[in-house]
């Protein structure tokens, strides 16, 4: 029996291999399927250009020019919803028998999951490259200099990938990317519009107000405000980073037993 | 690697899902080098022997060794050594051929060189380097299989497990793949293969457990299960299904499906006698008799009458 050589390297090396061959894998797939990202920054141009013209002139938020006030809500609903994209992938690699092979494999367990969720923040990046794009042609501006913006935009990003690992949890626990789509959105409705994305959460009432003003999407919404127009920087960007951090550190964990564990 | 003549064993392996148990207490044993067909209509339990013997399902109770290894306690030194392809593994389709052969290799660790030259050479086994750049979503039923195939034995394991290798798939697919199958096996690979075609087991195993229900309903070599019908079967041909009936309860030691009736000829050909006088006594006469030897057929028949049978008298 002939015996391969493999390469040497620790526990930790090749869990770190493991997930960059698996997000090359989820890459190629965005790749060769380009109709996925070009669905997913369809919906929200609509929503950019109908909040900018239809709704946005309606809508009066104290201190702003509407079109800067919703970008990062549109920001953050893209991202949000982009994360669908976890879910989906991860039950029909599970539905078509890819998981059952990986799983059959000496690689490191938590490499699958890390690799889809890795695959998506680089698709997020494209995705919100080309939404500031159409932001700044529909009139949006960056008041307060690049370096908040980027943070801004890191810190969403950050988000995204905590948000990665709530539906690569959702996507473990179904059978069929249909299901997993179906799953998807009870979760998120309550994330992404009863939030400060579009108006100004004071004027819902009571315990919905308080949902929409300290919630994860309204946190990191925040920060991108901040980033955006001045503000409390280190304040908001820290509680939205916390968000994101302990929505990892609970769902990850969960994330990679349930992949264990099925 | 621990040196064992015994490739693969099953001790008292359990699983259940549920009220359903899928594995109801199977041991078994494989010899290193030699081909073991796991035989059963579907929900048998078959797959979910390979998964727990794959450590991609955790037994109930009982243990499984692969290569000496533990699959519980020793689960990734025993993923080193196995592949697995079959119904339920599977191929990215949004990958090429050589993407897919080359990212299972990197996922076993072998260089990035070495996963390469191992994707080429097994393009090439499997007569797919000319589709080698295609993405598998294009492939016939047939490539995928020898696709997947291709990609459990990308760390050369010693031991393969084939679930259903051929379900589905054409008859002139399915031949192409036996003839890998067994090229595989006389370059020394220990293979447990599941598999519903009797014809599939016959061609490629040296010895066959007959799965029931989660429970091993017989064993042995294809000849010795063959024996244990005799060695002529006379095949009757009624004309109609209540007229086999009648024809099987006049016979009774006979197995019947449909209009077909059988009886084994144990005692020679005054079996045979026999059997047309009875049928003449009851005023039965067949349209057509035909002798012949006994196929895996007849011993799955068998067993599952016999089941029926054991079952009606609880």
């Amino acid at each position: 029996m002939s015996v391969d050589v493999r390469m040497s390297a620790d526990g930790f090396g090749w869990a770190a291999k493991d997930t960059l061959a698996l997000m090359k894998r989820n890459l190629i797939t965005i790749v060769r399927l380009p109709q996925l990202l070009v669905f997913s920054s369809i919906q929200p141009i609509i929503f950019v250009l109908m909040f900018r013209y239809v709704f946005g002139g309606a809508i009066h938020i104290p201190g702003w020019r509407y079109v800067d006030y919703l970008m990062p809500g549109i920001f953050a609903q893209t991202v949000a919803f982009g994360a669908i994209n976890t879910a989906v992938g991860l039950a029909e690699d599970k539905n078509k028998g890819l998981l059952e092979r990986l799983r059959s494999l000496p690689m490191s367990r938590s490499a699958v999951l890390g690799g889809r969720t890795l695959a998506d923040v680089v698709r997020n990046v494209l995705v919100i490259v080309l939404i500031t794009v159409v932001g700044f042609a529909v009139g949006f501006r960056a008041h307060n200099g690049v370096l908040p913006f980027i943070g801004g935009l890191a810190i969403l990003l950050l988000f995204g990938f905590a948000l990665a690992w709530l539906f690569a949890l959702i996507g473990l626990s179904v059978s069929n990317g249909e299901a997993a789509q179906a799953a998807a959105f009870p979760f998120l409705a309550p994330l992404v519009f009863a939030s400060n994305a579009f108006v100004d959460p004071s004027s819902m009432p009571g315990p919905l107000k308080w949902w929409a003003k300290h919630q994860p999407v309204s946190a990191t919404i925040d920060a991108m405000r901040v980033g955006v127009h001045g503000g409390p920087l280190t304040h908001t960007f820290v509680v939205a980073i916390l968000w994101s951090v302990g929505i990892i550190a609970v769902l990850a964990p969960l994330a990679v037993a349930r992949y264990r564990k099925s | 690697m621990a040196v064992t003549n015994t490739a693969i064993v099953a001790d008292g392996l359990r699983k259940s899902f549920g009220d359903v148990h899928a594995v109801n207490g199977i041991s078994l044993e494989v010899p290193t080098g030699t081909v073991l067909g796991l035989l059963g209509v579907n929900g048998a339990g078959k797959t979910t022997i390979v998964r727990m013997l794959t450590t991609v399902l955790k037994p109930d109770a009982g243990h499984g060794i692969v290569n000496g290894l533990d699959v519980v306690e020793h689960a990734q030194s025993v993923r080193r050594s196995i592949g697995l392809a079959g119904q339920y593994a599977a191929v990215d389709e949004n990958l090429t051929g050589r993407e897919n052969l080359t990212l299972v290799g990197q996922l076993t660790h072998l260089s990035r060189a070495v996963a390469r030259r191992r994707a080429v050479e097994l393009l090439d086994q499997f007569q797919l380097s000319d589709a080698a750049d295609r993405p598998a979503r294009t492939y016939s039923g047939g490539m995928r299989r020898r696709l997947d195939l291709g990609a459990a034995l990308v760390a050369h394991p010693p031991v393969l497990f084939l679930d259903e290798p051929t379900t589905g798939l054409d008859p002139a697919s399915r031949l192409a793949l036996w003839d890998v199958i067994e090229n595989l096996v006389s370059d020394g690979t220990t293979v447990l293969l599941t598999t519903q075609y009797l014809e599939e087991a016959d061609r490629l195993a040296d010895n066959i457990v007959v799965i029931n229900e989660g429970e091993i309903a017989a064993q042995g070599t294809v000849s010795q299960l063959k024996a244990t019908l005799g060695d002529t079967v006379i095949e009757l041909q009624l004309h109609n299904e209540s007229e086999a009936e009648a024809a099987a309860v006049a016979l009774r030691t006979t197995t019947s499906a449909g209009v077909i009736v059988r009886v084994t000829m144990a005692s020679g050909p005054a079996t045979l006698r026999d059997t047309l006088n009875a049928l003449a006594a009851a005023g039965i006469t067949p349209m057509h008799v035909a002798l012949r030897e006994p196929t895996l057929d007849d011993v799955f028949l068998d067993l599952t009458t016999r089941n029926l049978a054991s079952g009606a008298a609880q």
